[in-house]
């Protein structure tokens, strides 16, 4: 890998990361992230994974933005699109502080510990992921799927339930039958 | 670059960067974003690992990984679109009342 590509990747990341987290206009963080998951699409490409390249950027980029999108716009209280996004003030400063105290411990930690694995010895093939999906990890890979469906189904019904029937409309008598009588 | 320190150092900043939005962001939406960051920061984790090992494990579990980190976001925005029906606001302090 080479160092100046990866310091050029990793300042990307690390400011679009910091406009995710401070922008003030939600629909702003929304893109800040998709140019996140981008560049870390390009990272995996450095660390010579190309199939989770392309899966970041199929489910990420294409799949989580537009849900995201999706959820600020079904969610805003203004017209046009600046959504408030503020941090409030009270937490900034714990917040900061906790993060802080976070990378210091773990960064510690990394600059530490001394035997860590001595350079890349080979690249590893979309084919042996492949294999290993369908044959050692199967159970884990067929009850992920159930769990997509359940997270699916789940969705419908949580975001279907209304609650005291404030905003409930019979969806049967939105559309009147044929020879029915349009009343108001 | 032979050492894979400088890859976990960065992916270290951005899970602290998104435990610094998760707990000063007031918006459901914005609490959602920074837990992707975090889940983003884990992936780098395990493909980097994969690379310096040699070993495939770590793509597969970043593919899972993945996977549950979608199947989270769904159901989030599920929640938060109902948070904002009931409350026309998706700040989290009104959370507590999605009990009954």
């Amino acid at each position: 890998m080479d160092p100046i590509g990866f310091g050029i990747v990793a300042a990307c990341l690390l400011l679009s990361a910091m406009f995710v987290v401070s922008g003030k206009n939600l629909v702003h963080s929304v893109l800040w992230l998709a140019v996140t998951l981008a560049t870390t699409a390009v990272l995996f490409v450095m660390l010579a994974a190309p199939f989770l390249a392309g899966i970041q950027i199929l489910l990420y980029t294409g799949g989580v933005i537009t849900l995201m999108l999706f959820g600020v716009m079904l969610t805003r209280r203004h017209e046009g699109v600046m959504i408030e996004n503020e941090s409030s003030p009270s937490r900034r400063l714990p917040a900061a502080f906790t993060s802080a105290l976070l990378f210091g411990v773990v960064a510690g930690a990394i600059r530490k510990t001394e035997n860590f694995p001595e350079g890349p010895p080979r690249q590893v093939s979309t084919q042996e992921i492949g294999n290993s999906f369908l044959t050692e990890h199967l159970l884990a890979f067929e009850v992920l799927s159930i769990l997509l469906l359940a997270a699916m189904i789940g969705a419908i019904v949580v975001a279907r339930k209304m609650d005291h029937g404030q905003e409930r409309r019979p969806v049967r008598s939105r559309v009147p039958r044929a020879g029915e009588e349009l009343t108001p | 670059m032979t050492s894979i320190a400088p890859v976990l150092l960065l992916s270290t900043a951005l899970f602290a960067i998104g435990i610094y939005g998760v707990l000063s962001r007031r918006n459901a939406v914005g609490i959602l974003i920074s837990v992707e960051l975090m889940m983003n920061a884990v992936n780098i984790n395990l493909v980097a690992f994969s690379r310096w090992h040699g070993h495939h494990l770590g793509q597969v579990f970043a593919v899972f990984a993945i996977a549950l980190t979608v199947a989270e976001v769904v159901v989030g925005l599920a929640l938060v679109i109902l948070l904002y029906r009931s409350q026309k606001d998706v700040a989290v302090d009104g959370a507590s009342a999605l009990k009954h």
